[in-house]
């Protein structure tokens, strides 16, 4: 018998118990028409065959660790302290479920409810989830609860430069749900066209969604896009693709956004080629009946010790199936338990340095681009505008010097042209607290020469 | 539980153990010039350190955690037999391939000729499911089976405005999951229960009578159903449905009982998730992530969402050619961390090993149900698959509820079945055993449930007044829904 399975002991007694002589006699209830032969797969693998295979597919791959990389545009790459992981192994942690049996569950419970506080810190708003599955479909559920809060406003604003593959997911969502989208540009400075937005506000917008850092890198200007938004009557969503950002830019709670969300990778989740990612989502206590997903809540045991259980449940699919704020069920609480316990290493000041290393060493980067002149190759595309940790250099054949890059060693950013042709031509160039100097040094060394 | 302090006494919130000055981190030393973010960022837009965040030290971490993990009933600990969430042993060697630098660390973006291995991986993967299924292609990109449910009905709603079709109603019976209608409703359609047979399947007459109306896009339907009995009718369903333009989902959470069994191909379906998180070991994470794949039929194969691992000569690629494609429906390709587990475990367990999976899951529960039938109560006799629903009528004479016996099982050191679902049974238990177990623990879990039989009986109070060995005895629910607190405030402590 295989490894992972009970023995032929096991089974004989069960079958004897059962009244069978074979599982076969078990399985009679499934029609003839609809069985199926040996399946087309090769025969079972020691442990030792499987982790050769794997390593194959591993070494198939150019692993960031190996380079000095500079990849962001929605994933990032900071310090992923040892502890994070080694917790996360622990079986009850990654081998449990949903909580739904709170006196066996008080640790995932406590965790989340650490994780919810930890999301309203961030953004300054007043309830959080227990997570979703990424910060695509994070704003996705954010513009499908406002479309609920204000049912007969059936148009979402999207303004300035919004993450390509989270508006292409907005796109799939609301088509159906009879939402239309008016994209907003943006001006020279990389910034939210104000002048179009004024135009594209009205009484039938339900949700203006603002990312920032934008997609180019650029810091928007919350604080007076925040009060136009509310001013007109919809909801704000500050959509966040960068979480680290948040311990240095104030976030949109703070401007009279109702929604903040977007993606925590950044607070020390691997990349894993891009999922399991971690959704999150916090908004304004007016809000809380409206919210998607699962929200843990304190209470009393009946002896009245502090607890914690789920909780107004009565939002959700389970309970409310057709009618329910959203269809999420499982979501990523392991993901949300690795950022809790991250966020909890880093701490107040934690979370301010790594900020602050992150934006320094971009800064860096950014004046030795500058350096080069606004005549070279590569050059930055919005000098004058301020970032946070990631910025466009514009060059005319982006793919091009990312292979030469690559060919020193070097994961020089990402490419635009893998977007579309509607954003300018260029790297996309991302730096955390782990770039060393020297690894910066020899990407603007690169560029002189290549670019 | 043992006498430890540390399981007895409550644990503190990582915030109320903050203590000014300590830190559990240290950042590389800057090596490039520090920068004043009020120089290089408008000054209305900075914030300081963040109010109320902890000062703990790494120590203090670990220590937090790992005591919140022993408050934590897991399947590593024993049986976990939650009906229709397939709690089997998530393999170590899983989580260990899914660590390799080559593996984890992968950026999403990099250019296709630096992550080729993975691409294989997805490929291979996409191909096994193909066998396992028998449909001809599966998208690996649905974070969970909620999330491939609505990739699947945006597919079918796709399809049918091809056909300049805009019908409107979903059918789905009164045993589903709650996901279905959400899912149904969130792709844009408007859901109809249907009411199952006296035996808790589909109710055929009924289906021909909707399906007589015109405006049925699709039936939702989950094999086997939520009782664990097959729906003996499935084929004659999907021709139904096929006949009068209608499209047949499937729901696959039920799939770990007939891998290398049965089809779902040849059962018609259209379009079917994979919970990855059940059927193919994939760690639940205490709440996901999970990862919800979806084959589909030679009809939806057009829809798929973008993009789709294909083959090209030697090499591998991400391709977003497909012009009707519904789009993208989550940022990136698919939860990869979980299809790497999920390939593990299929490689592992390999062609027998996986029918023998499916054997052993269903041979488990029905040894349970033919334990237990004397004891608890079972409304739908049907033949039982990979789970059995028993429910609480012989206990309620003394008025003892399904949950009641739920939180005495927790004494007992078991982790309770699924409660109170699905809805057409009153007092649901619903449970799945799994293959992963074998007599002994299954033996072990049985004497509790006829210990409790007995004590329903004899002293429904002791059962009712359950549990008194966990770290927390029952907790008030309502309480916590009418003054809701969802966050730690310094306020309050």
């Amino acid at each position: 018998m295989h490894r992972y399975l009970a023995g032929e002991d096991d089974r004989r007694k069960m079958l004897d118990a059962v009244g069978c002589a074979s599982v076969e006699e078990l399985l009679a209830s499934i029609p003839q028409e609809v069985r199926c032969g040996a399946l087309d797969l090769p025969p079972a693998a020691s442990e030792e065959e499987v982790r050769r295979q794997f390593w194959a597919y591993a070494i198939a791959n150019s692993a960031p660790e190996c380079f000095a990389s500079f990849l962001g545009a929605g994933v990032y790459r900071h310090i992923a302290p040892a502890v994070a992981d080694a917790m996360l192994q622990r079986g009850e942690f990654f081998t449990a479920y949903t909580p739904y049996q709170p006196e066996v569950s008080q640790g995932t419970l406590q965790a989340v409810f650490e994780f919810q506080t930890f999301v309203c810190q961030l953004t300054q708003l007043d309830v959080a989830n227990a997570s979703l599955y990424d910060g695509a479909t994070a704003v996705v559920e954010a513009v499908m609860m406002a479309a609920r809060v204000l049912p007969k406003r059936r148009r979402v604003v999207v303004a300035g430069a919004f993450h390509p593959d989270w508006s292409a997911v907005l796109d799939t969502y609301c088509e159906p749900m009879g939402l239309a989208i008016t994209r907003v540009g943006w001006g020279a400075d990389g910034r939210v066209d104000g002048g179009e937005l004024a135009g594209a506000l009205g009484n039938d917008v339900c949700a203006v969604v603002v990312q920032s850092p934008n997609f180019l890198g650029v810091v928007e200007d919350l604080s007076t896009l925040g009060p136009a938004i509310a001013g007109s009557g919809a909801l704000g969503v500050h959509a966040v693709a960068e979480a680290t950002s948040l311990g240095l830019l104030a976030p949109g709670g703070r401007f009279g956004f109702d929604v903040v969300c977007g993606e925590m990778q950044a607070f020390g989740l691997p990349a894993a080629f891009g999922g399991p990612l971690l959704g999150f989502f916090a908004t304004k206590q007016a809000h809380v009946r409206q919210m998607p997903g699962r929200l843990v809540g304190e209470t009393l045991d009946s002896s009245g010790r502090r607890g914690f259980v789920l909780t107004l449940s009565t939002r959700e699919q389970h309970i409310r199936r057709a009618k329910a704020t959203s269809n999420i069920c499982t979501n990523h609480g392991l993901m949300a338990l690795a950022a809790t316990i991250v966020l909890s290493l880093l701490g107040r000041k934690g979370v301010r340095d790594v900020a602050l290393a992150s934006h320094a060493t971009a800064e860096y980067l950014k004046a030795g681009v500058r350096d080069q002149g606004s005549g070279a190759r590569a050059r930055l595309a919005f000098p004058q505008s301020p970032t946070y940790n990631e910025f466009l250099v514009l060059h005319d054949d982006p793919d091009v010097l990312l292979a030469r890059l690559k060919a020193e060693g070097i994961l020089g950013g990402v490419s635009t042209t893998r977007f579309g042709d509607s954003w300018p031509k260029g790297l996309l160039v991302a730096a955390t607290e782990r770039n060393t100097r020297e690894e910066c040094n020899r990407l603007l060394d690169a560029l002189r020469r290549l670019g | 539980m043992n006498g430890s302090r540390t399981l007895r006494e409550p644990e503190r919130l990582i915030f109320e153990r903050s203590s000014q000055g300590r830190v559990g981190y240290q950042l590389p030393a800057l090596e490039v010039p520090p920068v004043d973010p009020s120089a290089t960022l408008p000054a209305a837009l900075l914030r300081g350190e963040i109010e109320g965040m902890p000062e703990v030290s790494e120590v203090d971490v670990v220590r937090h955690f790992t005591r919140l993990s022993k408050w934590n009933y897991s399947v590593d600990e024993g049986l976990y037999p939650l009906g229709s969430c397939t709690m089997k042993y998530n393999p170590r060697i899983n989580e260990e391939l899914a660590r390799l630098a080559g593996i984890a660390q992968l950026h999403p973006l990099q250019p296709e000729d630096q992550v080729q291995g993975a691409l294989a991986l997805m490929w291979e993967l996409e191909q096994a499911l193909v066998a396992v299924t028998g449909m001809p292609k599966v998208t690996l990109q649905p974070a969970a089976g909620a999330h491939g449910e609505l990739a699947g009905m945006l597919m079918i709603r796709k399809a049918l405005m091809d056909r300049g079709e805009h019908r409107k109603l979903v059918l789905i019976p009164d045993s589903a999951h709650g996901t279905n209608p959400a899912s149904a409703v969130f792709a844009g359609f408007e859901t109809v229960e249907i009411a199952s047979t006296a035996q808790g399947t589909l109710d055929l007459a009924v289906l021909a009578r909707h399906l007589d109306g015109g405006d049925v896009a699709a039936l939702m339907v989950t094999v086997p159903n939520t009782l664990g009995v097959f729906e003996p009718e499935i084929v004659k369903t999907a021709g139904l449905l096929h006949e009068k333009g209608a499209y047949l989902y499937m729901d696959g959470a039920n799939l770990n009982s007939f891998v290398g069994i049965a089809y779902p191909g040849k059962m018609g379906a259209d379009a079917l998730h994979i919970n990855l998180h059940k059927t193919f070991s994939t760690p639940h994470g205490g709440g996901g992530p999970g990862a919800g794949p979806v084959a589909v039929s030679q009809a939806l194969v057009s829809y798929l969402p973008v993009p789709t691992v294909e083959k090209v000569g030697g090499r591998y690629t991400l391709s977003y050619d497909r012009p009707k494609s519904i789009g993208k429906v989550r940022g990136f390709y698919g939860n990869f961390g979980m299809l790497v587990r999920a390939l593990a475990y299929i490689r592992s367990l390999g062609r027998d090993g996986l029918k023998s999976m499916s054997e052993g899951a269903v041979l488990n529960a029905n040894y349970i149900r033919k334990r237990l039938e004397g004891d608890y109560h079972l409304q739908y006799d049907g033949p039982s698959l990979h789970e059995v629903v028993f429910d609480d009528t012989f206990q309620a004479a003394s008025g003892v509820k399904n949950v009641d016996i739920a939180k005495r099982l927790l004494d007992y050191g078991f982790h309770p079945p699924t409660m109170s679902f699905p809805l057409i049974v009153h007092g649901a238990l619903m449970i799945e055993p799994t293959e992963s177990d074998g007599i002994d623990e299954l033996d072990a879990f049985i004497a509790a449930m006829k210990t409790i039989a007995v004590e329903a009986k004899e002293n429904p109070e002791l059962v009712k007044g359950a549990p008194y060995t966990t770290p927390v005895a029952r907790l008030d629910e309502v309480r916590a829904a009418r003054q809701p607190v969802l966050r730690w405030q310094r306020t309050k402590s």
